[in-house]
């Protein structure tokens, strides 16, 4: 295997974990928008071991990963009664406290951040990878899952159902920050490098917007939103500068700045964000869309019948 | 007298902090949006300002401009496009689909025209921070030992006013009237003749123009704008609208004199390095022990103007 296509698929599973990691609140019905800063915690954490204490992989990944689960129990306890925007606004706010203190401290090296001595490749990150998919289905199909669903579908009723609404939001971010923060951990260990500027809000925007784009109702929306948003992109590679030339060239902008072929497709996907939320606000994978393709003939037989 | 010094200082500052923070108080204290072009609109009024005091109108419309014109034609351009972004979000947005997530659906689609916005500018303009040729740069006066920016003081002023006036016209005029029971309820407002979808771009436009206002008062004090600036001023604002309470016009000021005040503290007693940390840390200090903010109604995420 190509070291480039190596490198891709490690970035993509980191990826995927990381979107699985921020589906689980959002299938109970609260978006996090601080993604980037349970990743840095994990990172962080893992970096800051290995770099000072020489602490083997096997313990630097569960100790992240448990980062990310108490930072998701101590942001999510004290602000599961507050609702919607708040409670993403206190998502952005965590982000922002972890990258700035990460920023300000000395010990974590400030803005020139850490170097990993010990290196982690696909053959570790693939496992993972399926793995945490593999839980999250199986959470889905439990009883657990279901109660996260009837969160996000309505908590009055849930509630009255004896679904005890808190309770499952603080499970969901904390699964969900020990998911992402496993992410950042290998991510610290792949890459050989943590900076803190690579955790800023935006990465969290990205993250997320792959989940809602990819759809919330099953677990399969953020694999295929990752897949799609990750891999499209890099596909249309050699297409995109040539797109964009012509776009370009029409619209008399200029061009042979080396960002603006990166620009050209955030624009993209931004204008397909919109154009989701106009036409389709519920994802591209739905329960309806896996069942038509589970029974390809089924619903044509039924419409015979009927 | 150096903390004394800091505090004017920091209070300078909030003045964009305050015109920005009351652009999101009013999407979220109206429609319960919240509205992430706002740090782009306020970025893109900026750009546009300058590129038409150094370059002119595109398609060789006019030569290079005062910065006056230049920028009122920044800030009218902000309120064109948030009220296009209106008609191309918001308005398709009503809760129609039987799904809890709905109310974060423009959210998402804000977000989406926030990365549009960002990196068209960056297309056309490019990354680097440029220059706008601000006439009053280094005007200033001492009382007792302390400097005070003559023009910082004045765009306080002017950001103050803006603001009263918005107070005013809220509860004073026709459409703020209209405004003010769109916020109490949407549904009802409509039962008693308010044409929601006539007020409702007012409302964007109105925050349009508090973006530009704010990119205006950046531009002319800091002599600067960058299209990165949107990332940190506007980031800063929504903190300075929570620490205030969501859907508070009085607390958005108060919110946003505090960031001011904080960050100019954090760079005498910390460095420049933790103003990131310490103004949103003390955000979620204050969410954790009074989540509506200092300000804030009980009502979370739905107050009352």
């Amino acid at each position: 295997m190509s070291g480039y296509l190596n490198g891709l698929l490690s970035l993509l599973c980191i990826d995927v974990m990381f979107a699985y990691g921020v589906f689980l609140p959002v299938m109970a019905g609260q978006l996090n928008l601080g993604g980037a800063g349970f990743q840095a915690l994990g990172g962080y954490v893992a970096a800051y071991l290995a770099a000072n204490y020489g602490t083997p992989i096997w313990m630097t990944l569960p100790l992240g990963s448990l980062a990310g689960a108490l930072a998701g129990v101590l942001i999510s306890l004290p602000l599961a009664r507050v609702r919607g925007v708040y409670l993403v606004l206190a998502t952005i706010a965590f982000g922002q406290v972890v990258t700035g203190l990460i920023l300000a401290s000395p010990t974590l090296g400030g803005a020139q951040g850490i170097p990993v001595p010990s290196f982690v490749g696909l053959p570790v990150i693939l496992p993972f990878t399926i793995i945490v998919i593999l839980a999250c289905f199986y959470l889905c199909a439990t009883r657990l899952g279901l109660a996260m669903r009837a969160v996000h579908d309505d908590e009055a009723v849930a509630d009255l159902m004896g679904v005890s609404a808190r309770a499952i939001q603080v499970i969901s971010y904390a699964v969900g920050g020990a998911i992402v923060g496993l992410s950042g951990a290998l991510y610290a260990h792949q890459f050989g490098f943590v900076e803190a500027q690579d955790f800023d809000e935006t990465l969290s925007v990205y993250v997320l917007l792959y989940v809602l784009l990819g759809g919330v109702q099953t677990a399969w929306g953020p694999l295929v939103g990752t897949a799609c948003f990750v891999l499209i992109p890099e596909a249309l590679r050699n297409l995109l500068p040539k797109l964009s030339a012509l776009i370009a060239q029409t619209l008399h902008l200029p061009i042979g700045d080396a960002k603006i072929d990166d620009s050209w497709r955030l624009v993209l996907l931004g204008a397909f964000t919109v154009a989701m939320m106009i036409w389709r606000p519920q994802g591209i994978v739905t329960r309806t869309l896996i069942e038509r393709l589970a029974h390809p003939f089924g619903a044509a037989r039924q419409r015979r019948a009927a | 007298m150096l903390l004394l010094q800091q505090a004017i200082n920091g209070v300078m500052l909030g003045a964009v902090y305050v015109t920005m923070a009351v652009a999101f108080t009013l999407t979220i204290g109206v429609l319960n949006f919240l509205n992430f072009t706002i740090p782009a609109l306020f970025m893109v009024s900026g750009m546009i300002g300058w590129s038409a005091a150094t370059n002119g109108l595109p398609f060789g419309l006019s030569g290079p401009m005062h910065w006056a014109p230049a920028l009122l034609i920044g800030m009218i351009s902000a309120a064109l496009m948030s009220m296009l972004i209106e008609r191309l979000s918001y308005r398709y947005l009503k809760a129609r689909h039987g799904d809890a997530t709905e109310h974060a659906i423009p959210l998402v689609s804000s977000l989406g025209f926030l990365l549009i916005i960002e990196n068209l500018v960056r297309v056309r303009f490019g990354t680097d921070m440029r220059g706008f040729a601000s006439p009053f740069q280094g005007l200033s006066f001492s009382v007792g030992g302390i400097l005070v920016s003559i023009p910082q003081l004045a765009s306080l002023a002017l950001s103050l006013v803006t603001v009263l006036l918005l107070s005013w016209l809220l509860r004073a005029s026709k459409v703020g009237r209209a405004i003010r029971a769109i916020a109490e309820n949407p549904d009802a407002a409509a039962i008693v003749g308010v044409d929601v979808r006539r007020i409702v771009p007012v409302v964007f436009a109105a925050t349009g123009l508090l973006c530009g206002l704010a990119a205006s008062i950046y531009a002319l004090n800091y002599g600067e704008v960058s299209p990165a600036m949107g990332d940190d001023i506007g980031t800063k604002a929504i903190a300075g609208m929570v620490l205030g309470g969501l859907g508070s016009i009085w607390g958005a000021i108060a919110g946003g004199l505090l960031v001011g005040l904080t960050e100019a503290f954090s760079i005498q007693v910390f460095g420049s390095d933790a103003i990131q940390a310490s103004v949103w840390g003390l955000l979620l200090i204050v969410m954790i022990l009074r989540p509506q903010g200092l300000f804030g109604h009980n009502a979370i995420g739905k107050g009352k103007l």
